[in-house]
Parts: C-alpha cells; sequence; structure tokens
C-alpha cells in the first residue's frame, strides 16, 4: 500500500485510511462528474444559443418535462442514501473500538495535551504501537479542544464536562502530527504534539521508562519526590516538628519507644512500618497510617530509606 | 394624502433632505437605505478578511498579533454573517422588489418596515461596539464556555444578535402577509416571480428559526445573572446544549442566506435566456422544500463534537435530502438555456458564475454529510471553503448580479457595460483561486482558524492570498462602476432587459406607489415570444 500523501489527502497510517480514503476518492469522481456535467451543458448551451442579433428570441420554451425532472431527482436521491450507507458503515465502526484495545487517557488544555497511561506514565506526546487498537479516552481542563490526526483520520472534540472517546489503530511506525481543531483562544494554532508509533518492544521499553519517575535520579533525589508525591508530606516533616507521626529528621539511627518496647530505627523497622504500620507505633502517636503494601515499590522503598537517612 | 400629485413623480425625487429618509415608509427608499447599510458593512467585513489573509502569507508573524488575528476572524465572521449575508438579500432587494413584483403600492405593513431598519442598524451597532470594545475573538460561533470566559462581550454579542433577529423576523412577516394579501388581480402564487417563492422561504425560515435566539440569549442572562448552570460546565451546566441551540438556528440561517440567492438567478436566467423558467414548479416547490429539511439537520455541525452515534446517523441521514432540491435547481437552470437567446450581460454572467460556485459550494456540502469522511474534514479549511463557495460564491455572488440586475430600475441609471463584464470575470477568477485552494489543504489536514501554521501549507495560503487581491481588484471595480453610473451613466429606460417580471412594466426609477394603475396580470412571469421559424 502506498502510504504516501496524495493531491488531495494526507499520507496514510491508519486502518481508518482504508474507511475514509476510498469513501472520499468515489465522492470526489461522483463530483467531477457532476461538476463536469452541468460545466459542459452551461457552457455547449451558452455558446449554442448565444443571442446573435439584439432581437432575437428563444426557439423553444420548454416549460417542463416530468420525465426530465423525476429522473434528475431520482438518481441524485438514490445516489446519496448509497452515499449514507458507505458513510454510516464507516463511521460506525470508526467509533466502536474493538475488543482488546488499549487505553490511553487524553487530557487537553490551553494549550497543550498530556496523555496519562494505566501504569502511570505521564507524558506530553502520545507513543502508541503499532498495529494495535488504541482507544483515546479525552476530556478537558478548560474549554473545548478538539484532538485530530490528520494521517490517521481520526478526530473528535474533548470537552470540559465528558469523556468523548477514539480509537485507532496505526499501521506503520513513524511521528504524526497531532492538531487541535476546536478553536481555544490566542495560542490555538500553537496546541500541536506528535504521535510516536512504534514497534510493541520498543512502546514497551518506552513504557517501563516512562511510567519511572525514578529514571536518572539518586535514590535520596527520588525519596524527595516520593515523600511529595505519595503523600508523606501530610504527616512527617522533615524538620523535627511534630505532626500527626514522628518527623523524619534525624530519625534514622535513633532509639524509639513504641507498644512493643524500644526499637532501633534501621531499614528493617521502616520497611515494616511502611508496610504494617501498625506492627510497633511509637509512643505518643496514633495508629492512623495508610498501609503502603502493594503501593510502594521496592525501588520506591529503597528510595525512601534513602531519603530518610539523608535527614540528619 | 397628496398621493396623486406625486403619482408620476419617482420615488427618489418625491421628497428631498435626509429627514424624509429617515421617516420613510416607502418600501423603496427603505431597501434603498439597507442596501448601503449592507454593503457598508461588506466591506467593512472583507476588510478584515483581507488583512488576515495577508498575514498568512507566512506560517510566521507577518504584521498582526495571534490575538489581532483572532479578533479579526471573529469580527470578519460575525459581520459577514449577521450583518451582510442574513439579511442581505432581503432586507435590501427583497425590500425594494417583493411589492413591485407582485404588482403592490407597499409592503402590508410600512411602518413596521421602518422599524425593522432601525432594529438593523440598533443591532449592528451593539455588535459591532461588543467585539470592538470587549475585544472579543471567540469566532461568529460563540462556543461555550470558551464565549462565556468573554463576558460580556458575549453577553451583548447575544443581545445584538437577538435584535438582528427581531429585525429579520419583522422583515419575513412582512413579506409573508403581502405575499398573502396583496397581490395585484390576476398575480395568483404560480404567475409569482421565483424570487418571491424564494422571499416566501426565507421569511418562513426566519420566524421559525430566528426566536430560538432570544431562548438563548434568556438562558445566557440566567446563567450569568442568578448562576443557573446551562452552558457552563463549572456550573454543571453543557456547552454542547449551547451547540444545539446556536445551529437550530444558524444552520436554517444558512439556507437564509443562500435561498434569496436561488431568486435571483432564476430571474436573471429568465431574462438573459429570454426563456420561461424549465420546470418552474419544481424550482418554487424546492426552494419550500430547503426551508423545512433545514430545520432537521442541525447536528450536522457536530458529528464530533460527542453527541450518541445515533443522532449522527440520524442527522446524517436527513442532511443528505437538502442535496436534492438543490440538485433540482441546478438542473432547471441549466435546462433553462437550452433554446434560449443567450445574451452574457453584467447579471448574467454573475447567474453563470453563482451556477458555476454553488455547484461545488453544494458538491462539497454532500461530502461533509459523508459521516466516515466528515471525522476527517471536520473543522479544516475544507469547511472554510465549502460555506464559503455557499455564503460568498453563491449568495453574495447573486446579490451582486441581482443589484446589477435592478441597478438600472432603483437608480434609473445604467452602469457600464464593459466595466461591469470585466469587474465580473475578474471576481469569478478571485475567488475561485482563494477558495478552492482551501479544499485542498482542508482535506489535507490544515485546520482553519490557524494564525500559525505548518510550512508544507505556505504555497496553499499564498496562491489563497493572490487570490484574494484579485477578488478586492474585482469587487472594488464593480462597487465604482455603480456609483459612477449615478451621475455618469445614461437614464435607464422602463425595461432595458426586456424582461416580463411586473417591475419591468412600471418606470425607471418607479413612482412612489410603484405603479400609475393597478397592473392586471394575464400570465406567469417569464411569459417570453418564440422565434418564429
Amino acid at each position: 500500500m502506498d502510504n504516501a500523501k496524495t493531491f488531495w489527502l494526507p499520507e496514510k497510517a491508519s486502518t481508518f485510511t482504508s474507511i475514509v480514503d476510498p469513501a472520499f476518492d468515489l465522492y470526489l469522481w461522483i463530483s467531477v462528474f457532476f461538476f463536469g456535467l452541468i460545466v459542459i451543458l452551461i457552457t455547449v448551451f451558452t455558446f449554442k444559443y448565444l443571442r446573435r442579433r439584439p432581437d432575437q428570441l428563444a426557439t423553444a420554451q420548454i416549460t417542463h418535462n416530468l420525465t426530465l425532472e423525476l429522473s434528475w431527482t431520482i438518481i441524485p436521491l438514490i445516489i446519496v442514501m448509497a452515499l449514507f450507507f458507505v458513510g454510516m458503515k464507516g463511521f460506525l465502526h470508526m467509533r466502536v473500538a474493538p475488543s482488546g484495545y488499549m487505553q490511553v487517557n487524553v487530557k487537553g488544555q490551553k494549550w497543550s495535551w498530556s496523555f496519562e497511561y494505566p501504569a502511570g506514565a505521564v507524558n506530553d506526546t502520545l507513543v502508541v504501537p503499532v498495529n494495535t487498537p488504541v482507544k483515546l479516552a479525552m476530556t478537558s481542563r478548560d474549554v473545548i479542544h478538539s484532538f485530530f490526526i490528520p494521517a490517521f483520520r481520526a478526530k473528535a472534540d474533548v470537552l470540559p464536562n465528558r469523556w468523548n472517546a477514539i480509537w485507532f489503530q496505526a499501521t506503520r511506525t513513524g511521528v504524526f502530527p497531532v492538531e487541535c481543531t476546536q478553536y481555544c483562544g490566542t495560542n490555538h494554532s500553537y496546541m500541536w504534539t506528535a504521535v510516536k508509533v512504534v514497534e510493541p518492544d520498543v512502546y514497551q521499553e518506552w513504557l517501563a521508562n516512562a511510567s519511572d519517575p525514578g529514571k536518572g535520579k539518586t535514590p535520596e533525589q527520588f525519596g524527595a519526590l516520593l515523600y511529595q508525591k505519595r503523600g508523606c508530606n501530610a504527616c512527617h516533616s522533615i524538620d523535627g516538628s511534630k505532626g500527626v507521626g514522628p518527623s523524619w529528621k534525624g530519625l534514622y539511627g535513633r532509639q524509639e519507644t513504641t507498644n512493643m518496647g524500644m526499637v532501633m530505627v534501621d531499614e528493617a523497622y521502616l520497611k515494616e512500618s511502611m508496610m504494617v504500620p501498625t506492627a510497633k507505633v511509637v509512643t505518643g502517636f496514633q495508629p492512623v497510617m495508610p498501609v503502603f503494601q502493594g503501593v510502594l515499590s521496592d525501588r520506591e522503598i529503597a528510595a525512601l530509606m534513602a531519603y530518610i537517612k539523608s535527614l540528619k | 394624502m397628496i398621493a396623486h400629485v406625486h403619482d408620476n413623480i419617482n420615488y427618489l425625487k418625491t421628497k428631498k433632505g435626509l429627514m424624509s429618509w429617515l421617516v420613510t415608509v416607502d418600501h423603496k427608499r427603505i431597501g434603498m437605505m439597507y442596501l448601503a447599510s449592507i454593503l457598508l458593512f461588506f466591506i467593512t467585513g472583507g476588510t478584515f478578511a483581507f488583512l488576515f489573509r495577508l498575514e498568512l502569507w507566512s506560517p510566521l508573524k507577518d504584521f498582526l498579533t495571534p490575538d489581532q488575528y483572532n479578533q479579526f476572524f471573529t469580527l470578519h465572521g460575525v459581520i459577514m454573517v449577521f450583518l451582510v449575508v442574513v439579511p442581505g438579500i432581503p432586507a435590501a432587494l427583497g425590500n425594494f422588489f417583493v411589492p413591485i413584483q407582485i404588482g403592490a403600492k407597499d409592503l402590508a405593513f410600512p411602518k413596521l418596515n421602518l422599524t425593522s431598519l432601525y432594529l438593523y442598524w440598533i443591532g449592528a451597532g451593539i455588535a459591532l461596539w461588543s467585539i470592538v470594545a470587549g475585544h472579543a475573538d471567540q469566532g461568529w460561533t460563540m462556543y461555550a464556555p470558551y464565549s462565556l470566559s468573554q463576558n460580556p462581550a458575549v453577553l451583548w454579542m447575544m443581545v445584538a444578535a437577538f435584535i438582528l433577529g427581531f429585525s429579520s423576523i419583522l422583515t419575513g412577516l412582512n413579506f409573508i402577509v403581502t405575499m398573502h394579501t396583496m397581490r395585484a388581480p390576476g398575480m395568483t402564487w404560480y404567475r409569482m416571480p421565483l424570487f418571491l417563492w424564494a422571499m416566501y422561504a426565507t421569511g418562513i425560515m426566519q420566524i421559525f428559526a430566528t426566536p430560538v435566539l432570544a431562548i438563548t440569549l434568556l438562558l445566557l442572562l440566567m446563567e450569568n445573572f442568578f448562576g443557573i448552570g446551562i452552558f457552563d460546565p463549572a456550573l454543571g451546566g453543557d456547552p454542547l446544549l449551547m451547540q444545539h441551540f446556536f445551529w437550530f438556528y444558524s444552520h436554517p440561517a444558512v439556507y437564509i442566506i443562500v435561498v434569496p440567492g436561488f431568486g435571483i438567478t432564476s430571474e436573471i436566467i429568465a431574462a438573459f435566456a429570454k426563456k420561461d423558467i424549465f420546470g418552474y414548479r419544481f424550482v418554487a416547490y424546492s426552494s419550500v422544500a430547503i426551508a423545512i429539511i433545514g430545520f432537521v439537520v442541525w447536528g450536522h455541525h457536530m458529528f464530533v463534537a460527542g453527541q450518541s452515534e445515533l443522532a449522527d446517523t440520524i442527522f446524517s441521514f436527513l442532511t443528505f435530502f437538502t442535496a436534492i432540491p438543490s440538485a433540482i435547481k441546478v438542473f432547471n437552470w441549466t435546462a433553462t438555456l437550452y433554446k434560449g437567446s443567450i445574451d452574457l450581460k453584467t447579471p448574467m454572467l454573475y447567474a453563470l458564475q453563482f451556477l458555476w460556485n454553488f455547484t461545488i459550494g453544494g458538491l462539497t456540502g454532500i461530502i461533509l454529510a459523508i459521516l466516515s469522511v466528515d471525522i476527517h474534514l471536520h473543522d479544516t479549511y475544507f469547511i472554510v471553503s465549502h460555506f464559503h463557495y455557499v455564503a460568498m460564491g453563491s449568495t453574495m455572488i447573486a446579490f451582486i448580479g441581482g443589484i446589477h440586475y435592478w441597478w438600472p430600475k432603483m437608480t434609473g441609471k445604467m452602469y457600464n457595460e464593459t466595466v461591469g463584464k470585466l469587474a465580473s470575470i475578474t471576481v469569478f477568477i478571485g475567488f475561485n483561486v482563494t477558495f478552492f485552494v482551501q479544499l485542498i489543504m482542508g482535506s489535507l489536514g490544515s485546520p482553519r482558524r490557524y494564525y500559525h501554521y505548518w510550512d508544507q501549507f505556505q504555497i496553499y495560503h499564498q496562491i489563497s492570498t493572490v487570490g484574494v487581491v484579485i477578488l478586492a481588484v474585482g469587487l472594488f471595480t464593480a462597487l465604482i462602476n455603480l456609483i459612477v453610473s449615478l451621475w455618469k451613466g445614461a437614464t435607464a429606460p422602463a425595461n432595458p432587459w426586456g424582461a416580463k417580471t411586473l417591475e419591468w412594466q412600471t418606470d425607471s426609477p418607479p413612482p412612489l406607489y410603484n405603479f400609475t394603475e393597478t397592473p392586471i396580470v394575464t400570465h406567469g412571469p417569464y411569459a417570453f415570444e418564440t422565434e418564429k421559424a
């Protein structure tokens, strides 16, 4: 299949091109036929029956011809009904995602897009595996936007009060532009991004990295990020002041009195307190900490411990 | 009271002075004031388009900022839609010729007619003030919630649209009552010129569609002053509801725009082919059919907006039916030329380019009803081009053709025929160079309302900008030709084109009460003779 841009349509990169492009081309030829017919008739009549003397009259007054009139009522009717069915069939296919799709949530705001993956990755360009149905559930943080991938023939408005969805299946790898097509203010025409279609293994690798916000950070830096992102800061201060839970300042290596007796705060106790917070509760605090078993990965636990150790 | 004194004096000379115009109830003078106002706004709206088209010469900043560009396309859209093409033909030419074509002295309600003119001026003033003072940039479609952030500009713009709507309702009502009650003896419905059938169909749409604007305004006011969430999602409202209301009015408005153009085209083709319009009844009924179908297709503006698939499918199905009456008309006009005596005078050149443009405008409309294809074309330059082929290429071209056709009747002067023809050909070339290329860049995926665009589209934008310069030259040539004729033009005879409708049976310009004697109609509007073999 030739994927290049044609005179009328952009490059092809999704399964929808085999729905939209043939319908477009079919209609183009119907249009060319009728436009050509009208223009030729008008031209021929105009020159054949051009007034050559000022007092020249028409050679016939034909007021009507029922057969002719019915034929140019009924034939176009048949043609447009056929077009309706062609359009409807393609459209319903384009609106209903097949089972086994992969979902990405899309958020539009003035004037950027963000793509949220189930594994937690958040990105400003859309990265998807080739030959896989992808469903985009889309909403807006402010005004109406519209999400359009010309090379995929896919488009839907993105509204602030609801989730509109589109799906597509990319047929080849590459980078394809995404445009906002609903007017949204000053930088409407700058609200564009790209969809990057890659091989499935490349996608998995990208997803693993993108889902890993600790990448490129030292354990202490990553721990500091998690301290914010996981809400530790709501109860544990890092400056020694007392909160709902003990401050993390100088915590590591300290002797604490708990309901289970004296405890030396080391890696083992820190990990136990994250996984099973009620096991040994420091005296003077309520056993109210949420359980982080299954929420934090081993890397995240290690990063948090490294962070706590660094708070001397 | 002193009518008999003025029986033979033309309407321009019955009274003198500014006040005699401002308080006139003569439909002809009101029509002329509408014509002058509408042409003034046409130049204004066109100037904004000309400026942002120049800005689009390169993808980066030329001389407008993004905000200025956004305001300019809003000004262009609002002025052209609400002040030019919607009121356009009915208010100017309809006012002048509806009573004369049925052989009446005036419209049924002359004072109401003057009221509608003042409402138009008030509405126009508020609209301009709201977009200039409020720096409004929401486009003529005013989609919530973006437009709501433009308060109070959007509220005032709705007030303006509401007042302009009232002006439109009064005009439509006046025409319908006039056609029902004031036809001259012998002027049966099927002896009415097709321009009148078009005005009748337009009147129906004006009366039934426009009140929805009032409802929308009322809801906007409730939302604004009582915090009742109707359109604004921040208050729990639904922005799609605003789109439904907007298009429930604005889709019929599209046919309010184009149907009068059908009427003028029928008149011109008959007169310059010396032929009875082929299939008169089909052409007449198709205007009414379009008016009726036009009410049930608004959802086709919302195929990607998030309405249900069922609604999308139904609206697509219904939309295809609008193609039929439009196709009938084009075929009938073409068939009218057969065996005629065709004179390519200026109005006929406009009528023929109307056929060319309207065929493209109609065909590019049908493709947008094909659901799967519309997904791709929606909100691109393809749409921009499609509706310009209809609103500018068809309606305004018919309007300009109609002005040329009736100019001798309205002013009593003949314009320069050669200059008129040259201007018409220049307009044709300029218009098509400007807009055909937009079909291509639209289907290639270039979105509308883009200040900044990708380099690959630059060549299309540049061709379009060259086209708009040619178009502007053509339009100004036509305008100057008409204005110059007021001083230098030859005196127009009563019937310079040899047409058969009633307005050509009275003087040019017509006397105050249109006819010195009430005409008695004995035949159809296009009863041309046939060459003896």
